[in-house]
């Protein structure tokens, strides 16, 4: 049952994908020219008047060409999509582990002291709303480099759904078992490491999540505005090439990336994973 | 005065109310010698828990010490181990690494294996072999409770605290589990002081049984002695001549007498009261149970 089921919502998939490519590919067809070229179109060298969102096939064209080929480096703004993305990961990834580095031990400080918790918390709801790409002047005049900056980016929008959630995690540790710790004279670190940790571990996991979901959200926009390297940057240089094909492909793949860096979080996330 | 092993003395535990406070329980006074085996019955909210919670260290009383074997209580203690009512296992953990959990901090010089060993022999003795490495989750309630019972014991503490150890469990699986504590109470000889609201339940396992009068201003009472001799079973003690006095003794201090005992108007006559012991009462004995009766209500009267 469970395996036709599967079978009949991936039938409707696939139908609903060729459906929609189908739908696109007609739409955006080139008309056949039957007349000949006025003295305007052949000025122009016969471009076509109208725009038009380049069809699929078109796109998997392309897709087929830059994926064969990923790692070429033809100078500053000619490199395969393979190298855009990697330069896209490593600031994600910089920023993001750097952000975890502080928020979880901080939000392990908040979660536990309701001191901090009432003390921090005012700069905490000040700083989170404020959109990350908002620090980036600030960023770059202070760091001075681009790169950096954009990994502060990374690190700034990455570090809030971390902190709270881990600060929600490991206040909401049941009191039975913070007894356990301490009927067992288990001394701090050890109920932090061997109590506290693995408890609060799902929902640190959920906040790490939502958190690489941004920071993969903000690279996007941020690269664009710093420029240089990274799959945003590669998005807005073919917009001034007009090379739609090439920014529906980028498109798509920002998508599967980031598909992908969620899926590696969940399956982190089963593993720490427990059941009452 | 007898030296007991756990002594506990003119314990009292207030809470901060709207209006200045609220006195849950005050000046329980009782001891419990090395070896026995203490259950305590009273309605809820007469403070039972709380007064475990402070045997255990958990909590902190308000007046009054409790003093184990010379020293006095201060805070959390291997040496007293707790059983709670919702098992308190961690549910990340197997059966078999909740009890190492225990072992291990119980005693941090032992190998790997023999950690593993004394849990495994723990597991044994309340019947969960081949099922160490389920999580808790995978596991009945009455098998929980029964991992959770295996690391209490595995850890050896010198006083055991139940609370309410088998209150959420159905009537069959409780019967069950009340005899392999039996088992075990009778290999280990543990000291144990435990909650229950089950009459029954307390006369089958326990030495002595502490009654307490209802909360606010709650008090133990009387200490009624369980003269029924061991090896007891579920099947056969209820033909003892002497079960159906004492059952019908507790029911009555339950039904009736923990509300007329109850202190709640005894607001200043607390002073009158310093270090007064519960009642020892034995109901088999009939003629020494009417007297004590008849103290109990003087008690009552002077209260």
């Amino acid at each position: 049952m469970l395996s036709s089921l599967n079978l009949r919502a991936s039938m409707l998939s696939a139908i609903l994908l060729f459906t929609m490519l189908g739908i696109w590919e007609v739409l955006n067809q080139v008309p056949d020219k039957t007349e000949a070229m006025s003295e305007y179109e052949l000025l122009m060298g016969g471009a076509d008047q109208e725009a038009r969102v380049p069809p699929p096939s078109a796109v998997l064209k392309l897709a087929f060409a830059e994926l064969s080929n990923p790692f070429y480096d033809a100078g500053p703004n000619d490199k395969g999509i393979a190298i855009q993305l990697a330069y896209s990961l490593y600031r994600v990834l910089t920023g993001f582990l750097l952000a975890a580095l502080i928020a979880i031990p901080l939000g392990f400080l908040i979660g536990m002291s309701p001191l901090m918790h009432k003390a921090l918390n005012p700069f905490i709801q000040i700083l989170r709303p404020i959109s990350p790409l908002a620090w980036m002047p600030l960023a770059l005049f202070i760091i001075k480099d681009s790169e950096a900056s954009s990994i502060f980016v990374i690190f700034i929008c990455s570090i809030w759904p971390m902190l709270i959630n881990t600060a929600f995690g490991v206040a909401n540790v049941r009191e039975d078992w913070i007894n356990v710790a301490r009927t067992h004279e288990l001394k701090p670190l050890k109920t932090a490491t061997q109590v506290i940790l693995p408890a609060a571990a799902p929902t640190i996991l959920t906040g790490m999540r939502i958190s690489i979901g941004i920071a993969w959200l903000v690279i996007v926009a941020a690269e664009m505005l710093v420029g240089g390297t990274g799959i945003g940057y590669y998005v807005w240089n073919e917009w001034n090439n007009l090379d739609l094909s090439s920014v529906i492909f980028s498109i798509l793949m920002i998508g599967l990336v980031g598909m992908l860096l969620d899926l590696t979080l969940s399956s982190i996330s089963r593993w720490v994973e427990y059941e009452e | 005065m007898n030296k007991y092993f756990v002594e506990v003395q003119g314990l009292s535990r207030r809470y901060p109310a709207k209006e200045g406070e609220v006195t849950v329980f005050e000046e329980a006074n009782f001891g419990i010698e090395k070896g026995e085996f203490v259950c305590i019955i009273g309605h809820s909210g007469c403070g039972k828990s709380t007064i475990l919670n402070i045997l255990a260290g958990l909590d902190s009383a308000s007046d009054g010490v409790v003093i184990m074997n010379g020293k006095e209580v201060s805070g959390p203690s291997l040496e007293r181990g707790v059983i709670f009512q919702n098992y308190s296992l961690l549910p990340w953990r197997s059966a078999l690494k909740n009890i190492t959990f225990g072992v291990q901090a119980r005693f941090p010089g032992w190998s790997k294996e023999e950690i593993i060993e004394h849990s495994l022999k723990f597991l044994e003795l309340v019947g969960l072999k081949g099922v160490e490495h389920r999580k808790p989750s995978q596991l009945s309630g009455g098998m929980r409770q029964r991992v959770s019972i295996a690391r209490a014991f595995a850890t050896q503490p010198e006083l055991l605290l139940m609370d309410e150890p088998f209150g959420a469990l159905d009537a069959l699986t409780r019967g069950v589990i009340q005899e392999e504590l039996i088992k075990i109470w009778n290999e280990t000889h543990q000291t144990v002081f435990m909650i229950t609201h089950d009459v029954d339940e307390a006369i089958l396992l326990a030495d002595r049984i502490l009654l307490m009068t209802n909360g606010p201003y709650a008090r133990i009472a009387e200490s009624v002695k369980v003269s029924i001799p061991r090896p007891r079973e579920r099947n056969t003690i209820i033909h003892h001549p002497a079960y159906y006095q004492i059952r019908n003794h507790l029911v009555d201090f339950l039904v009736s007498r923990s509300k007329e005992l109850s202190g709640d108007n005894s607001n200043n006559a607390g002073l009158n009261n310093i270090g007064v012991r519960p009642v020892d009462v034995d109901p088999s004995d009939s003629i020494e149970s009417d007297q004590n009766l008849q103290n109990s209500e003087n008690l009552a009267v002077s209260v």
